[in-house]
């Protein structure tokens, strides 16, 4: 399956993030740690055809969250963001 | 507040579907009674959830229809031939039979009438759903946002919502344009070609009125439209898209 046919937007993954953090992820602003850039996770790019979810950035390509489900875990890789702003309500 | 989740994870519920649809030869609307439901926004989501005998589990996200102002909660499902869901919903589930659901999920593409507008809603295929629940909140709501609907299709017997479509057409407020890209109806005057810059520039609300924009279908058409947009001038932070992968929603 070619690259780009397989990108997604956030809203993708906010089914699998919304089983690990209890606000609705697609809302939540991602800083990216490569490029600086800040936007809504719903906004990213994500590809989940993988045996995870990869989610990236919409302005650099670099990723920012991984997230894989199975065997009653989850594992979460957040090194590609250095901040994440998420709204009280 | 309609759509104000309790805060906590996600969990599964299980659902009765207490109607079915026909909307076209390969589309069905479903809609689901869920004992715990705190309402929605148009453009949110549902997964469902089929588990078979041996365990297996295979979930999809499905766009809402309904608008927020309807208690109950109607999804629109194409069937995918090689899917691993949408076959069984489309041609094996039936009323009464249960399945499990969880959401209302995202926020992002998501249209309340207080937004404002106007609003251009761009969709390809049954890209149209969650679009369809923004233009039934904004009547449902008494909202009197303008509204123009481009929607493209490959032929008039895969248009969704074709009545509803007609009647919204003759709306105050409401334009609908349809282009059909593979197979046209005898004597169509109207567009006959996949989504271009040429045909948005023709009937996209210009830039100066400054239209929220939402656009749905599949990735390619998403990204077309998305792309063309801003270079006819509209603001990227007033597009935002949903795009659905070639397995399907």
């Amino acid at each position: 399956m070619d690259i780009e046919e397989s990108r997604l937007d956030g809203n993708a993954a906010a089914g699998l993030l919304g089983e690990i953090f209890p606000f609705e992820m697609t809302m939540v602003r991602t800083l990216c740690a490569a490029c600086g850039a800040m936007e809504p996770a719903g906004a990213e790019p994500v590809y989940a055809d993988a045996p995870g979810i990869v989610m990236r950035c919409l302005h650099c390509q670099s990723v920012l969250i991984k997230v894989v489900h199975g065997g009653g875990r989850y594992w979460l890789d957040l090194r590609g963001v250095a901040c994440m702003q998420v709204d009280e309500r | 507040m309609a759509g104000t989740a309790v805060l906590g994870r996600l969990t599964w519920q299980v659902g009765r579907v207490v109607n079915s649809m026909v909307e076209t030869p390969r589309v069905k609307s479903l809609t689901l009674e869920l004992p715990a439901w705190g309402g929605h926004r148009a453009g949110q989501h549902v997964d469902l959830r089929l588990t078979a005998e041996d365990g297996y589990q295979a979930v999809r996200s499905y766009s809402i229809a309904s608008p927020p102002e309807v208690g109950s909660v109607v999804v629109t499902v194409e069937r995918l031939d090689d899917g691993e869901v949408s076959p069984y919903l489309v041609d094996e589930l039936r009323v009464d039979d249960q399945i499990e659901v969880r959401g209302p999920i995202g926020g992002y593409f998501v249209w309340e009438i207080s937004q404002g507008g106007p609003l251009f809603l761009v969709s390809g295929g049954s890209g149209i759903v969650p679009l369809m629940a923004m233009i039934r909140h904004r009547l449902a709501g008494g909202s009197e946002v303008p509204i123009m609907l481009l929607y493209s299709s490959r032929s008039h017997d895969d248009v969704i919502y074709g009545t509803e479509l007609e009647a919204l057409a003759a709306m105050e407020g409401i334009r609908v344009v349809q282009t059909y890209t593979r197979v046209q109806p005898p004597g169509w005057e109207g567009y006959s070609r996949r989504i271009d810059e040429s045909l948005l520039g023709d009937v996209a609300p210009p830039p100066g009125e400054r239209p929220l924009i939402y656009i749905c279908g599949p990735t390619a058409l998403v990204e077309g439209v998305a792309s063309s947009m801003v270079a006819l001038g509209h603001e990227p932070t007033r597009i935002k898209t949903e795009r659905f992968g070639p397995t399907g929603r």
